[in-house]
């Protein structure tokens, strides 16, 4: 079994209201030294070894865990115990 | 003109719409729940109505776009005919492909429930055809993920094609360019946020949009009486 751990997160660019409004209350509790925050998605999956596992893990991502329009991705992959 | 209004687990204005063609805009309509991929023989035109479609599970729309009807609809979409979708159906239609761009969580993160202004931009369209160029017409919305995003060379493209049928005059949302509907490049394929179906009797409000319903019956019966 492998970890994997998906993370995805908007585009440069691309507005994120979720992440000004943590920004904007992390200002009102006294934190001005926050500048920006950005919201993502982190994603676990348990994943049987076998051949090409990156290569499906990319197409997972493309076909439906990210939205290519608006959202990056990067992955990790760990051997489980 | 013979419409299916495709159900998903979680549609919740599929009844406006089928009220809306069925009995104020006169056509054949029925309900079909999205399991029942055969009821679609046969059928001329698609209806993929609001809601939220597997929970919005994920992002809206995703989980619906791998359902084995949208499959079915992208056949039904490839030969020419027409698809309409409203709010979390478009959405859907963005997470298929079938239109370009995102729809994403409104700029000010509220849920928005209330009448909007748009602009017909272009009533050269399959569904427009009845409404004046710029004219004005009032809609409810009712989303909390409908600013519509894309990138620059999309959005050149959009403009280059007139692909922009509807603006917001207020943009409520913060979509790009005041985009409340898109059509695809071949104009079969239309997609919006606004809810025509919830404005086709004045006693909802305002019946500016039966005249969208009307449009689309109007233009299959003269392609059809071409095509004879």
């Amino acid at each position: 079994m492998k970890k994997v751990t998906v993370y995805i997160t908007l585009k440069p660019g691309v507005l994120d209201p979720q992440g000004k409004a943590i920004q904007e209350s992390l200002q009102s509790l006294g934190y001005q030294e926050v500048e920006d925050a950005r919201v993502g998605k982190f994603i676990e999956l348990q994943v049987e070894e076998g051949p090409n596992i990156e290569e499906r893990i990319t197409e997972m991502c493309d076909r439906l865990l990210a939205n290519p329009v608006i959202e990056n991705y990067q992955f990790d992959l760990e051997g489980v115990k | 003109m013979k419409f299916a209004v495709i159900v998903f687990p979680g549609s919740n204005c599929d009844r406006d719409m089928y009220h809306a063609v069925k009995e104020v805009a006169g056509a054949e309509a029925e309900l079909v729940w999205y399991t029942e991929t055969d009821k679609l023989e046969g059928v001329d035109g698609i209806l993929l109505p609001g809601g939220f479609s597997y929970g919005d599970y994920l992002r809206s729309g995703s989980m619906a776009s791998t359902s084995d009807v949208m499959h079915k609809i992208r056949e039904h979409a490839a030969k020419g005919k027409p698809v309409l979708g409203v709010c979390n159906g478009f959405q859907i239609l963005t997470e298929s492909g079938l239109l370009p761009g995102a729809l994403m969580r409104n700029k000010h993160l509220s849920f928005m429930c209330h009448q909007e202004e748009l602009v017909v931009e272009d009533n050269q369209t399959f569904f427009t055809s009845l409404y004046e160029k710029k004219e004005v017409v009032r809609f409810p919305i009712a989303h909390g993920e409908g600013s519509y995003f894309c990138d620059e060379a999309t959005l050149k493209e959009l403009q280059a094609n007139n692909q922009i049928v509807f603006t917001y005059k207020n943009n409520p949302n913060g979509s790009i360019e005041n985009i409340a509907g898109i059509r695809n490049k071949q104009g079969n394929v239309l997609g919006m946020m606004p809810h025509p179906e919830r404005a086709v009797e004045e006693l909802l409000g305002s019946d500016d949009g039966l005249k969208l319903f009307k449009s689309m019956i109007a233009n299959w019966r003269d392609s059809y009486a071409i095509n004879a």
